[in-house]
């Protein structure tokens, strides 16, 4: 392939004489460009002419043409009459195209910067937030009118729409949060047994991680984990649906998405976190219990009395209390993210990562105002 | 430009598996250059399939396929990225990549294969746009903020950014009304002649077909049952095509002569 050049032919006078010769196409772009900058910079002096000589071009595709063409027109810009000869007919029609091409994007409105833009971006973000929390509510208004309606019409509850989430977030999320639970609890008891040692201690490891697990890790360590299994899922595939119009044809088909779709993923939510924190904190305490006799040389019979008496009824209690509320925080963030989808695939991402993280933001959020509420009634 | 008529792509007896069921059995076709070349077929009978399997998206189980002159199920990989440069594909629904604006969509190839610089890939960019007869500002639309017949123009743009040889369409007008399928086809015409692009399309549409195409092939039963001009095909006895082109959706002026209908004379 003979790559596109262009020479200076003799100049007659005050010109600028230049013939291209050569393919003008696509792979030789890159190295035209600045062969043809070299030449804007001549000729600077108004009233000169530039004859552009076309005659011994073999190939010309659009960015040949586009070449050309712009520069034709910035000399033009500059007052100089510039002139294309001698372009071979086969490409006529492709010049023609392209230069029909207006190329003028309207401005962009004028960007603020420095502190403004701070301050826009503050005012943004700020006001973000509260739409979010205005949503918040928001879906969990349509939510309660949902149910009631449901609760007055039984028949009209997705009974087996509930089963299936049932299973997926409770039933094939009991193996990982067993393991991450009595993980976490093996370490903790670890660590207290580790430290507490050196003061004698050892013993008071069990009422730690009896008080720790069932008050306040087995929900949060549960919380944590559904947020990010069964929340990110509850958005995505309510956004994907939200991008396929799926939710609008449920709407003209008289049905109400909030009733259909949220529902009975929110209950299903809520019926399976207290069951899974359950699961979880027993998961603990066995892990806690069996590092506390293999590390710790505590007979398990030993552990399991003093377990009784510093742990009570009230201490679970202050644990699975929490579980529903957080499934609910949890529900409502999923689907209210899933239902802001937009149109992009971006668009899905961004607000799965929302979800999880304001989710996981929201529940120990929660977990710390009834820790206050808890310490204010005395349990 | 180079000779017109000579084949850029060459079907030999393809044979494809899809799913375990043989869709294509022995597919003999050619694409010349410069033509536009129409597909049809009744839906699920392989058109798509055949597409996949030339463009290399689906494996081939038997015979050959050649596009402009490497033949794709022996090349190496970087024979093939050859040839990848050398063709452009419209799909159905567009594809545009949605996290990026029509303009940085059709820029994306100029990007990766060109290295021009930022101004000039930006100014080929508006370039393609506008020879799609969008208007310039549309460079900063994202895909979700367009219509359907913007989306399939801008992916034009795209499939068209690199120059290519050979342009594969994917149902075109599905979608669109009749007015923006009309342009489109007076749209392809225009590029035919001003590029001298080779077109495979595959359609629906018989108002495109006869508007357009120079050829029109025909798969049945896994085989090219007939190929030839539109004439061709409404004096075709095949049952098939009989009702294809002489059903209740065919008007009466398809059997009116050609001539005259195009958009421009380019063929004596």
């Amino acid at each position: 392939m003979t790559a596109g050049t262009l020479q200076h032919g003799s100049s007659p006078g005050d010109g600028l004489d230049l013939r291209a010769e050569g393919h003008w196409t696509a792979e030789h772009a890159r190295a035209l460009e600045p062969l043809l900058a070299q030449n804007m910079t001549l000729g600077h002096e108004s009233g000169a002419r530039v004859v552009f000589d076309a005659t011994r071009i073999t190939k010309l595709d659009t960015y040949g043409a586009w070449l050309i063409e712009r520069s034709l027109r910035l000399w033009s810009s500059r007052g100089i009459d510039a002139r294309l000869v001698g372009l071979p007919p086969t490409y006529r029609n492709l010049f023609e195209k392209v230069r029909g091409g207006r190329q003028q994007l309207t401005p962009l409105k004028h960007k603020q910067t420095g502190i403004g833009a701070t301050l826009e971006s503050v005012g943004r973000t700020m006001t973000a937030v509260f739409s979010d929390l205005f949503t918040i509510f928001q879906i969990g208004g349509q939510l309660v009118v949902a149910f009631l309606s449901v609760c007055l019409n039984p028949w009209r509850f997705r009974f087996t729409s509930l089963v299936n989430h049932l299973e997926r977030v409770c039933w094939h999320a009991v193996p990982i949060i067993i393991l991450i639970t009595f993980l976490i609890g093996a370490i903790i008891a670890q660590q207290g047994i580790f430290h507490f040692r050196t003061f004698g201690a050892d013993i008071y490891v069990v009422d730690m991680v009896g008080v720790l697990v069932l008050r306040e890790l087995g929900v949060l360590i549960v919380c944590i984990m559904i947020a990010g299994r069964s929340g990110s899922a509850y958005t995505a595939e309510l956004g994907s649906m939200k991008m396929r119009e799926e939710v609008d044809a449920l709407r003209t088909m008289g049905f109400d998405p909030v009733e259909v779709l949220v529902l009975p993923r929110i209950l299903a939510l809520i019926i399976a976190v207290p069951i899974l924190t359950f699961i979880g904190s027993m998961a603990a305490l066995y892990g806690g219990g069996l590092v506390s006799w293999l590390y710790g040389g505590i007979d398990p019979k030993i552990f399991m009395s003093r377990l009784h008496e510093s742990i009570n009824m009230k201490t679970f209690a202050v644990g699975m209390i929490k579980a529903p509320f957080m499934a609910l925080i949890i529900g409502l963030v999923a689907c209210m993210e899933g239902m802001q989808v937009k149109g992009s695939a971006e668009s899905l991402g961004a607000k799965t990562t929302d979800s999880v993280v304001k989710s996981i933001f929201l529940v120990i959020v929660i977990d710390g105002l009834f820790a206050v509420f808890f310490a204010a009634v005395g349990i | 430009m180079a000779t017109r008529g000579e084949p850029v792509i060459k079907v030999r007896d393809v044979v494809v598996d899809f799913y375990g069921r043989r869709v294509l059995n022995g597919v003999n076709l050619d694409l010349k250059r410069g033509e536009i070349l129409g597909f049809v077929g009744a839906s699920g009978a392989g058109k798509s399939v055949l597409t996949r399997s030339i463009i290399g998206l689906l494996p081939v189980k038997e015979g050959t396929i050649e596009v402009l002159g490497t033949e794709l199920t022996k090349a190496s990989m970087a024979e093939k990225q050859a040839v990848d440069r050398r063709w452009g594909v419209l799909f159905q629904q567009g594809a545009l990549f949605s996290s990026l604006n029509s303009g940085k969509n059709v820029e994306f190839p100029i990007r990766e294969y060109l290295r021009l610089s930022p101004k000039l890939t930006t100014e080929i960019a508006i370039a393609k746009l506008e020879m799609v007869g969008l208007k310039p500002d549309v460079y900063r639309n994202y895909p979700s903020e367009l219509s359907g017949g913007m989306i399939k123009r801008v992916a034009l743009a795209r499939a068209l950014a690199l120059d290519p040889e050979i342009l594969f369409l994917d149902e075109p007008t599905s979608g669109l009304d009749p007015i923006s399928a009309a342009e489109f086809d007076h749209l392809l015409l225009t590029l035919q002649e001003t590029l001298g692009i080779s077109v495979f399309m595959v359609t629906h549409d018989l108002d495109s077909l006869h508007r357009t195409c120079d050829r029109i092939a025909v798969l049945a039963d896994g085989k090219i049952i007939e190929a030839g001009t539109m004439d061709v095909m409404l004096e075709s006895q095949h049952p098939w095509l009989k009702s294809y082109f002489h059903g209740e959706r065919a008007h009466d002026d398809f059997h009116v002569p050609i001539k005259g209908r195009r958009v421009t004379e380019r063929r004596a």
